[in-house]
Formats: C-alpha cells, structure tokens, sequence
C-alpha cells in the first residue's frame, strides 16, 4: 500500500510538472495579431435576397452570375446545418454576419509603388514582403486582402505561358466563358450547407488557368486575411488544369485577434483533365481563440478536386494550425483511368481548439491509386478528430488506397478521434488502412536529453519527425513555415 | 390455432432506425418491416418435441444442453443433469420466480435501449436464457444453447432476453447455436446482458446459422469487474438480414476483452457487425479480430468503436478487421472508430480490404493442386486467425467445415 501511495505521489509531482509546461503554452500569445485601419465599403449586417444582389453588383457581375447566386440562396435557405461533425459550437447567427467588405481603393496596378503603404506594412508584418518574392522567390503572389484582390505579381510573366491567373471577379470579365464552364461544376451549389452559403455570398477568390501542355513556370501563392471585424470571408478559388499541364498551387493564411467568432466558408474547386497535375499545399494559421477557448475562426471549408481525365493526379498538402473550429475535407474524386489522388495532412490542435478534418477518397475509374497520410496532434484542451472516405466504386477495377493516420497527444485533457469510412464495391480493390495513438516516449525525450538537447528542443524534434512525412510534400518555403508553425503551436508543450 | 387469435406485432408501432441513423448507415431494416409478426411465446413449443434436435448441435464433446424454441424455454427437451449445486442454469421467468432479488440487481442494468431493436426486445420479451455462476464456482463442461426459430406457416418474432452472471472467480463457457426451421420469413431479435464479477472469465460463442430468409439481430452488452476476462466468438452464417452489436464496458482496473469474429456471406446475405470497447478506467487491455469472406451479392458491414476515457491511462487497445471480396458484386463498408481522451495509451486499429493472393494462388497451383483447393487452402488461411481461437478443440473443426459447407468450396482440413 505505502508503495503504491509514493508512486502515485510522485505522479502527481510529474503531471503537474507537465501542467505547468502546458500551461507555458497556452501563454503563448498570437504572434500575428493586428489590425490594419483602412476605410471599407461595407454592406449592411444580415442575409437575404438584397444583399445577394447588392454583392454581385458591388462585383459588376454579368446577370447569368446573380441568378446563380440567387439559386444559390434560395437553395441554402432549405437547408440545414450539419450536425455530425464532432465539433462543438454556439449557433452561428447568419444574420449578424457582414456579408461584403472591401478596401476603397481599388486601383489597377502595374506596380507596388501604386499599393496603399499601409496595405504593405501588413504584409510586411505577415512576413510576406511582396517586393522581396517579386525578386527572390519568383513567386507570384495573388494577394487577396479582405475579398478583394489588391495586387497581383508576375502577371507578365504568366501571361506569356498563356497562364490565367487573376481573381475570380477579374476571370468573370476577361474570361466569362470559362467560369461559366467550370464554376461549381466540382462543388455544386446544392453539395452542402457552407458550399451553397458560398456561392450566393463568395466576395472574391483565385482563379488559375493552365492550358493545354503548359508546365507553370512558377508556383502560384494567394495570401488570404481576414481583416475588416465581424466580416465573414467566403472565399471561392477555382484551378483548371487543361490536358498535360502542371500547377503548383499554395495557400496560406493568417489573421488578427478578435473577440467575437468569425465564419469562415471557402470553396475550393479543382479541375485536372487527362495528363494534369495540381499540387495543392495550404498552411492554415487562422487565429485560433484565446487560451480561454475565446473568440477564433470557424473554418468550414468544402475543398474538392474532379480528376476527370485519364492519368491525371491530384495531391493535397496541408498543414492546419489554427482557427478555432476546423471543419474540411479536401477530397479527390478520381473519375479518369489510372488517376492518382494523394492527402497530407498535419493538424495540430491546443487550448480549446477543435478539429474535424480528412479526405475523401472517391475512386470511379479503373487502376486508380489514392494515398492519405495524416498525422493529428492534439494538447491542451483540444480535439483533434480525422474523418474520412475512402470508396470504391463498382467499376473502379484494381482501385488502390493506403491511409495511414496517427495521433500523437500531449497532456491528458485533449482528445484524439478517427472516424474512417471505408466502403468497397469491387472485389478487385486493395484497401489498407492504419491508425495509431500515441504520446511522445519518455525514453525518447531521455535519450535526447542524455545528448544534451532540452526537454522542448526533443519535442520539437520529435513532434517534427512524427510530421516529416507530410512536411517533405511540401514546397521549399512553405515546408519552413510550417516548421516554425508548429513550433510556435506546441511551444514548451510535453507530453 | 387461428390467425385471429394470435397477437400480430406490427414492427411500424416501434421507432425502428433508418439509414440516415449514423449506427444503421448501411443496414437498410424496411425488408424486416414488410411483415406482420407473431411472438414466439403465442405459439408454443409442442410441436416440435418430435422434431430431431440431435443434428443441431455441435457434437463430440461433452456440454449441458439447453433448448430454446422460438424464445421459449423448452426444459423437456433440455439437459442439464450433473450440474454442480449453486449454479443455475434456468429460463429467465423460472429465474425470477426462484430468485427475484439476484434477478434485479443484473437484469436491465448493463444494457442500455439504443434503438427500435432493443424496444422491441425490452416491451415483448417474457423469456430467455438464465446462467448464474455463483462466488468461486466454475461450470465444468461448455454450456450448449440452441435457439431454434421459425415456423412452416406463421412469420414468427422470438425475443430472448439473455442474462449471464459469473460472480467473483466464477469461470463459465456458454455456446449459443442459433438456427432456424424452414418455411415464412422470421425476425430472432436479442438482448445479451453479461456480468463478468471480479476475477471472473466468461467465454461466449456464437454460431448464427439462422435460415438465410431470416432476420437476425442481438446485443450484447457486457459489463466487467476488475480482473476479469471476457471472451466473445461471433461466427456468422446464415440470416438474410444480420446485425450484431458487441459491446462491452470496462469499469476497473485490469480488465481484459477480445472480440473474435468471422462472418461469411453470400448471395444476397447482409451482415452487419458492431462492436464498441468502453475503457473507462486505466491498465486495461481490448484486442478486436474481426475476418469477412463474402462472395455473391453479398454486402457486409463492420464498426468497430474503441473509447478510451479520460482517467484510463496505461490503456492498451487493438483492433483488426480485414474482409476479402470474393465476387465482382460483393460488398464491403467498414468504418473502425477510436475515440481517445487519455494520453498514456497504444492503441490501433487497422482494416484491410481485399481479394485472395494471386500470387499464394499461383504457388500452390505451380505445386500441382487444382485451383479449387488452392482456393480453399487460402480461404481456410484467412479463417483460421479467428477459428483457432476457439477454446474447444472439437468445435474449432466443426465451425472450419461450416465455412466451406456454406460458401459452398472444397473443405480443406487442419493438416
């Protein structure tokens, strides 16, 4: 009995030991939060057919565009909100929500000396000085501040290669034939409750054309910000991928604290034809609430990819650290023979964050192969859940899948969950699929500090191994960024 | 006896789950609902007391025989000569008129109403299965129960209510044989409740070799004390419709529970394993082995759920499920679930789909044996990771030939 008394003392002495390192984290203030003070042009709060039709013409958009918003609406007024999801929330009042903001001055620029200095101080605190990618990184920048995009980069360049990229409003003037074609044609109106809540209220997004043969000379990056306060930002990006042609695509995002939640619904919508790939990498930093679980981003996304040709191939990166609540599911949809879909995902959960996140996987052509890597880190008082679909469709012959997803927790008030659908209805497919949950070793943690390393160095080394699979899918910049994400994220934080 | 005077149960008059019910996603239960039901106990067992029983069992080892016809006790036709004094092996109503108070501290107390199914079994079930195992007793030879159901002109409902109670350091095994009488269309709707006390082990089998234009559905609901170890085998044969929920809580310190299960399918078979593991307190360990062979048109289903709660630290919690399509129309939906709270614990889980080796095929082919035995060879394989589990030697070789009588394929033999 004594014994069994000390043991549990000594216990107790530990876990309060790693309290206290928790705890260290949760002080960690949002290293990104800040507001810039630019005058918007803003539509009244709430939702209803006016406002609709108030952002499509603020958008001077063709009337094909504004019936489609309005069916839109009509439809999202049918429906429901999801409930499944393994997130708790307080119900979100659409009606309290600003549905359109954008800067002012909205000028056509050549150049960033035409840009609002103070637009480029923000950026300059984001860590993205545009003028230093212009030079440096040969990244072109699309850089979207509060759903209108404001510059854009390299344009010259991309248009030599035939290349379209511009903001979907820009697309809907200069190229309405192909928008018309494309838009919601992955993600129909009628998908879900945040899609259709999209279409009718999408302020702005990327669009990205690759045409027939054309290998993008360059990797096409859009920075999103949530700025004006109590702005829901419902972003809408769309990528086509003509035959034979490659894009690199990535996303990355932040924003400034805030006190009351902020939705966030964006579409994603990608198209590969025959031959084509999309690379899609997005870091995800939203402001996640405070270490009271106050305030943060909803971040109800619905991402999706329609390889529709033979070979073509789709591979979704992403690393999610922030907001408050996540809820997204990028999926591929692999329709073309011998089309390859692959997932990689990090997503690290603290204090009071939660996330339901996952692929889906929808083989329906034949020899189709689809990968899912997904490793889930969870601390604080976090939930951290995966949630996916791998199917396979009756004539999805020799259809292949391996998911692997992890968890890893840290502290034992956080939670790890995984809900993997696997449905099969080819006797041909081969389907494999593992989970695992574990905690960072102790031995591991001893065996560094043997070595000289600090306690928080290990975890970091070890937490950075334990995500190496899904890092090394990312491009060069983004793979340091979210590097030093992750470190800020789980700061002095033990398991 | 007249149509009319028999009590016709319309299942509409219960709240039965629907797809778009999260935990009845893939199982669609409108054909159950098509017909009128009469309840089992309303038709009696007489009848059937000429009927050979004999073939029914599984045989050669020595077991104590207890018969249930359409949910009735049939004590006629049981045996139970030789039973050791203070354990009771009895129907549920003879129970309680023998030993109310022990009755009421188990019945209804583990088991939970999740659905329809469960209403269903709770209002209309007046009888079942009784086995209580006293302090310290162990039951020497396996208790062998067969539920026999059906009937040659009425659609017949039978509603067991079951109840195990193996107090501390009691050891039991019990076999439950499910079959079915030829003729209408029958619904065998069950309610498990185990109570596995300190130190205890409860080993449970069940073969369901139900008439294949029957329905089939059961929960089982275990609750164990610390120590002990529960062992369930779920062999799944017959039944056009079949839905098992598995589950079981484990509520101190020490606990260990495995979940065995082989479902075979064909034609247009449906079966539809549920299990969920409850860890509720720490240093416990769950393993979960699940195998399906389905050929035809045959669909199966499998949701495994693992719960580590908060304070059950030091957890170790596995779970498999692997199925192989044997046919181009066969269908597979799996879904394994972990839900953990606590950080100290290893838990997996992994699921394989898939089809049978080619390259094993061809290798034993390339050795001189014909493709149907080389076929069964590696059928037999993938069984066996669940058939050698069995305890009782004679019965792992009886549910081996089951598998190749029911898929209809040249039995190969242990060695």
């Amino acid at each position: 009995m004594e014994e069994i008394k000390t043991n549990g003392l000594q216990e107790k002495d530990e876990i309060s030991e790693d309290m206290q390192l928790l705890n260290d984290v949760t002080k960690n203030e949002y290293k990104w939060g800040f507001i810039t003070d630019i005058e918007s042009d803003t539509a009244p709060k709430g939702l209803n057919e006016e406002i609709v039709r108030f952002i499509s013409l603020k958008k001077g958009e063709p009337e094909w565009m504004t019936e489609w918003r309005l069916k839109a609406f009509r439809h999202w007024q049918t429906m429901e909100e999801p409930k499944w999801p393994n997130v708790k929330y307080p119900k979100i009042d659409f009606q309290d929500i600003i549905y359109y903001s954008a800067p002012k001055k909205k000028p056509q620029l050549d150049s960033l000396d035409e840009v609002d200095p103070e637009l480029l101080k923000t950026f300059e605190k984001l860590g993205i000085p545009l003028e230093e990618q212009k030079i440096l990184s040969g990244v072109a920048v699309d850089a979207v501040f509060d759903s209108v995009s404001v510059a854009t980069t390299f344009k010259e360049t991309l248009k030599e290669k035939g290349v379209i990229f511009s903001s979907v409003s820009e697309a809907l003037k200069d190229h309405p034939e192909l928008v018309k074609k494309y838009l919601g044609s992955v993600v129909p109106y009628t998908d879900n409750y945040y899609a259709a809540l999209n279409a009718a209220v999408f302020s702005d997004g990327s669009f990205v054309y690759i045409p027939k043969g054309v290998r993008c000379p360059m990797e096409l990056s859009t920075y999103f910000r949530i700025n004006n306060e109590e702005t829901g930002q419902f972003e809408r990006t769309l990528i086509i991928a003509e035959e034979g042609s490659y894009v690199s695509y990535l996303e990355g995002c932040t924003a400034p604290i805030r006190d009351t939640n902020q939705l966030h619904a964006a579409v994603v919508e990608l198209v590969i034809l025959e031959n084509a790939e999309i690379k899609y990498s997005t870091v995800q930093n939203w402001y996640p609430g405070n270490s009271e679980g106050k305030g943060g981003i909803y971040n109800f996304v619905t991402k999706r990819a329609a390889c529709r040709g033979n070979h073509s191939k789709v591979s979704w990166t992403q690393v999610e650290t922030g907001s408050a609540v996540t809820w997204k599911y990028p999926s591929c949809i692999l329709q073309g023979d011998y089309s390859v879909g692959e997932f990689y995902s990090v997503a690290v959960t603290n204090n009071y964050q939660q996330a339901d996140t996952g692929t889906k996987m929808i083989h329906l052509g034949k020899n189709t192969s689809s990968t899912i890597i997904s490793k889930g880190i969870s601390a604080g008082k976090s939930n951290n859940s995966y949630r996916g679909l791998v199917k396979v469709g009756k004539k999805a012959d020799n259809a292949r899948n391996f998911t692997q997803c992890d968890s890893m927790l840290m502290g034992d008030k956080c939670g790890a969950h995984t809900f993997p659908y696997i449905e099969i209805e080819n006797d041909t497919a081969k389907v494999e699929h593992e989970a695992t949950t574990s905690k960072v070793g102790e031995d591991q943690i001893f065996y560094l500090n043997q070595r000289g390393i600090s306690t928080e160095d290990a975890v970091n080394m070890i937490v950075n191994g334990f995500c190496k699979e899904v890092f090394n899918e990312l491009p060069m910049e983004f793979a340091v960024e979210a590097q030093k994400l992750l470190a800020i994220s789980l700061e002095s934080s033990v398991g | 006896m007249g149509n009319d005077l028999l009590n016709m149960i319309e299942l509409r008059d219960f709240n039965l789950p629907t797809t778009k019910n999260e935990d009845w996603k893939y199982t669609n239960v409108a054909p159950i609902m098509k017909n009128n039901y009469v309840l089992g106990a309303s038709l009696g067992y007489e009848n059937h007391l000429s009927t050979v029983l004999h073939d029914f069992f599984f045989q050669d080892f020595d077991y104590y025989k207890v018969v249930f016809i359409n949910g009735i006790f049939a004590g006629e036709l049981s045996d139970l000569t030789g039973l050791e004094s203070g354990i009771i092996v009895d129907s549920l109503s003879n129970f309680q008129k023998n030993n109310s108070e022990l009755l009421s501290r188990h019945l209804n107390k583990y088991s939970t109403i999740d659905n329809g199914f469960n209403e269903i079994n709770n209002s209309l079930s007046s009888n079942g299965l009784v086995v209580f195992v006293p302090k310290g007793k162990v039951v020497d030879k396996p208790i062998q129960v067969l539920y026999l159901n059906g009937d040659k002109t009425e659609n017949v409902l039978s509603v067991p209510k079951n109840l195990i109670i193996a107090e501390e350091n009691a050891q039991v095994s019990i076999i439950a044989n499910y079959h079915g009488i030829e003729g209408k269309e029958y619904l065998t709707n069950i309610v498990t409740e185990v109570y596995a006390g300190k130190n205890s082990i409860v080993d449970l089998y069940k073969i369901q070799s139900e008439e294949e234009n029957s329905y089939h559905i059961e929960k089982v609901q275990a609750y164990q004390e610390a120590n002990s170890l529960f062992n369930h085998y779920n062999f799944t044969f017959g039944g056009s419709i079949t839905r098992n929920d598995i589950n079981t809580c484990l509520n101190d310190e020490n606990i260990e529970s495995h979940f065995y299960g082989l479902y075979l399918a064909h034609k247009k078979q449906h079966v539809d394993n549920h299990t969920y593991v409850d860890h509720a307190k720490p240093n416990c360990m769950s393993n979960e082995l699940y195998k399906g062979i389905l050929d035809g048109e045959s669909r199966g289903v499998f949701n495994g759920k693992i719960m580590v709660r908060r304070d059950a630290q030091k957890t170790n919690a596995y779970q498999s499920n692997k199925a192989v399509l044997l046919s181009k129309s066969a269908v597979i939906d799996t879904k394994p679930q972990l839900e953990i709270f606590a950080d100290d614990v290893k838990c997996s889980h992994g699921a394989a789909v898939g089809q049978l080796d080619e390259n094993s095929e061809f290798y034993i082919k390339s050795r001189g044996i014909p493709q149907d035995i080389a076929k069964s060879m590696l059928i037999r394989a993938f069984a066996a990771d669940v058939i050698e589990k069995i305890k009782i030697d004679e019965l792992r070789e009886q549910i081996n030939h089951l598998v190749f009588e029911h898929l209809n394929r040249v039995e190969v033999k242990n060695n």
